[in-house]
């Protein structure tokens, strides 16, 4: 059965840390790095579960800062 | 597969605007502007209108828009957007000319300008950005502060008998005959964000229709001003803002 795939490529260093990605995804991909921060001292967002993004864009989409990239594609 | 792979076979479905430029936003983490910025960029790209755009940005915190969204900008004195964009609309008829406000400066300072400049029906489009509060001074107590709100000036919560009601300025506006399309929106979640965009591209293609003033009041979270984490800032304004300022269109005198 064809399957929907996706990626997401993260600005860490533009990323603010504001969490409001990791709320938004409906598979729980992402997450904020528990110890690792950016120039700027933020917790930025990461994947953390690749395998389960559907490329939805809702990350992008309620993200204020622009810093997600979503690929999308259907795996046959 | 990996996300390697998935870059190469599939397709691009979201990225940043083009025209939203590299220079990091001064927002606080969560803010609402950021989302509203990204949306304002992406629909002047896809109108094809990004070397005929002007906006107005007066003092609040987008004030540094101009600095973010590589369009024409004008900085207004507090308050006085629509009235500039008046003078940059009826000048340069065929530019997208719109203001960009919060709602300390478009519901408190900026009242005679908003109410006259959309009684007059200027052909401008008014983004407002409505936060309950002063986000840029320190979190004091806006117009639209809800009853009850506690801010840096209402730290017992906002009483009406000493500070009034909330003032829901854009159904003062929709009463106008001069506006032909108020709308309320929020951009909390993805289908919100998309619905935003729709009415912030129906508001542009009215401005440059000349139809009359259009007006989008984005109702917005300001995490630090009400001392939240961002996620805990947008469920509070679900629960407390929408009633208060309930989502949807006020006034649509626009056929589609």
């Amino acid at each position: 059965m064809a399957k929907v795939i996706g990626t997401v490529e993260i600005n860490e260093e533009r990323c603010k840390g504001c969490d409001l990605c990791v709320v938004a995804c409906p598979t729980e991909v992402l997450s904020l790095q528990p110890k690792e921060v950016n120039n700027r001292g933020y917790h930025f967002a990461y994947a953390l579960n690749p395998d389960s993004c559907i490329g939805c864009a809702s990350c992008a989409l309620v993200c204020p800062d622009g810093c997600i990239e979503v690929w999308r594609m259907v795996e046959k | 597969m990996t996300p390697e792979e998935i870059k190469q076979k599939g397709t691009k479905v979201y990225t940043k605007p083009e025209l939203l430029n590299d220079t990091p936003m001064h927002y606080c983490p969560g803010c609402s502007h950021g989302v509203v910025h990204k949306l304002v960029a992406e629909v002047i790209k896809e109108m094809g209108m990004e070397d005929n755009a002007i906006g107005v940005a007066p003092v609040g915190c987008a004030v540094f828009a101009y600095s973010y969204i590589d369009i024409d900008w004008i900085e207004a004195a507090h308050g006085r957007a629509p009235a500039v964009a008046t003078g940059a609309k009826r000048l340069n008829t065929d530019a997208l000319v719109f203001t960009y406000q919060g709602d300390g400066d478009l519901a408190a300072i900026g009242t005679a300008e908003t109410i006259h400049a959309a009684n007059r029906g200027e052909n401008i489009a008014i983004i407002f950005i409505n936060n309950a509060i002063y986000g840029m001074t320190g979190g004091q107590m806006a117009p639209t502060t809800l009853e009850g709100q506690k801010t840096a000036t209402t730290p017992y919560g906002r009483r009406v008998d000493l500070n009034g009601y909330p003032l829901k300025i854009s159904n003062l506006l929709a009463q106008l005959d001069g506006t032909c399309y108020v709308t309320r929106q929020a951009v909390h979640n993805p289908a919100a964000v998309r619905k935003a965009k729709a009415a912030i591209r129906q508001a542009f293609e009215n401005s440059l229709k000349g139809l009359g003033t259009s007006v989008v009041e984005v109702v917005s979270t300001c995490n630090s001003g009400w001392k939240m984490t961002p996620a805990k800032a947008n469920e509070w304004m679900v629960d407390n803002m929408f009633p208060a300022y309930p989502l949807g269109d006020l006034k649509n005198t626009v056929e589609k």
